[in-house]
């Protein structure tokens, strides 16, 4: 169903994204947008992978409906947090998008191969920063069908 | 430099609608369309008839397909290293979880169910060019293959 369907519940949003600044704006702008939101932010590869898990501190973490993943991160880094991901059967059919700076071919094609769901790259300017996200809730958590929870 | 969307649809109807929805929201694209799933592999693998078919940079993929089945296509594409990084988008009129689900499962990079209204269908249609073709950046066509 799609993620405003799911009767009033909420949409789970794993994001992986260690710089401050990126991490505010992608709040302000889903908030904006999706009230239904509930964002999380992992900072870091190793951080992410422990709340995928559902280990230590994130024992109780609920199973992210979508993530935004950056690529480079600290301790492990993004495409190593995407192929671990897309390699485990309880977590790969999450749609992950790579939401990053770079633009680089090889870090695109690498993202695909690696089963990506799809590539984004982040804009410099604020207003595009936003709308981006806003068009990653419309298309993804508005318009898409995201696989069913469980 | 145009945009090659393979699309694998049955229906002529939804065909025509998507041909027009495209036509209208991005003048570079070119739809290319095959009308079931063994169809689509032979273009997919420039077979056949299809000896010049470029390489789709998007497929929209119906499930419900003569000869060859949706769901047969789209593990088909996911499993050939030289296909499987096109993305590849359900466009459906099943909204069944076990629909969604398998699809998920056969690495479809996303799923979207087709409207039933006219306009709605148009929307949906723009949409994806807008997100898709405008903002994903989509894997160049270098020849890994």
């Amino acid at each position: 169903m799609s993620a405003i369907e799911r009767g009033g519940q909420a949409i789970e949003v794993l994001l992986v994204e260690d710089s401050p600044g990126d991490v505010r704006l992608t709040q302000e702008a889903f908030r904006d947008a999706n009230m239904s939101i509930h964002l999380h932010v992992a900072t870091d590869g190793v951080e992410a992978m422990t709340f995928l898990r559902r280990e230590g501190i994130h024992a109780k973490a609920p199973r992210p409906d979508f993530i935004l993943l950056d690529l480079n991160l600290p301790k492990m880094d993004g495409r190593e947090v995407l192929a671990h991901i897309k390699e485990d059967e309880s977590l790969q059919t999450i749609p992950t998008v790579i939401l990053t700076t770079s633009e680089a071919e090889a870090d695109i094609v690498k993202s695909y191969q690696l089963r990506a769901n799809c590539y984004l790259s982040k804009p410099v300017q604020l207003m595009e920063f936003e709308n981006l996200v806003k068009s990653i809730n419309s298309f993804w958590l508005t318009q898409a069908k995201l696989p069913p929870q469980g | 430099m145009p945009i090659e969307v393979l699309l694998v649809e049955d229906s002529p109807g939804d065909v025509r609608l998507t041909q027009e929805a495209f036509h209208d929201a991005n003048r570079s694209v070119r739809l290319h369309v095959a009308s079931d799933g063994m169809e689509a592999m032979a273009f997919l693998r420039h077979q056949g008839g299809q000896s010049a078919a470029p390489r789709p940079d998007l497929i929209l993929l119906d499930l419900n397909l003569p000869k060859m089945d949706g769901r047969e296509v789209l593990a088909r594409i996911k499993e050939d290293a030289s296909l499987k990084t096109i993305p590849t988008i359900i466009l459906t009129t099943s909204e069944a979880e076990a629909d969604i689900a398998r699809s998920y499962q056969l690495q479809a990079n996303c799923y979207l169910s087709k409207p039933v209204q006219l306009d709605q269908f148009e929307t949906l249609v723009k949409s994806i060019n807008d997100f898709w073709l405008t903002k994903v950046k989509l894997p160049q066509k270098k020849q890994i293959e």
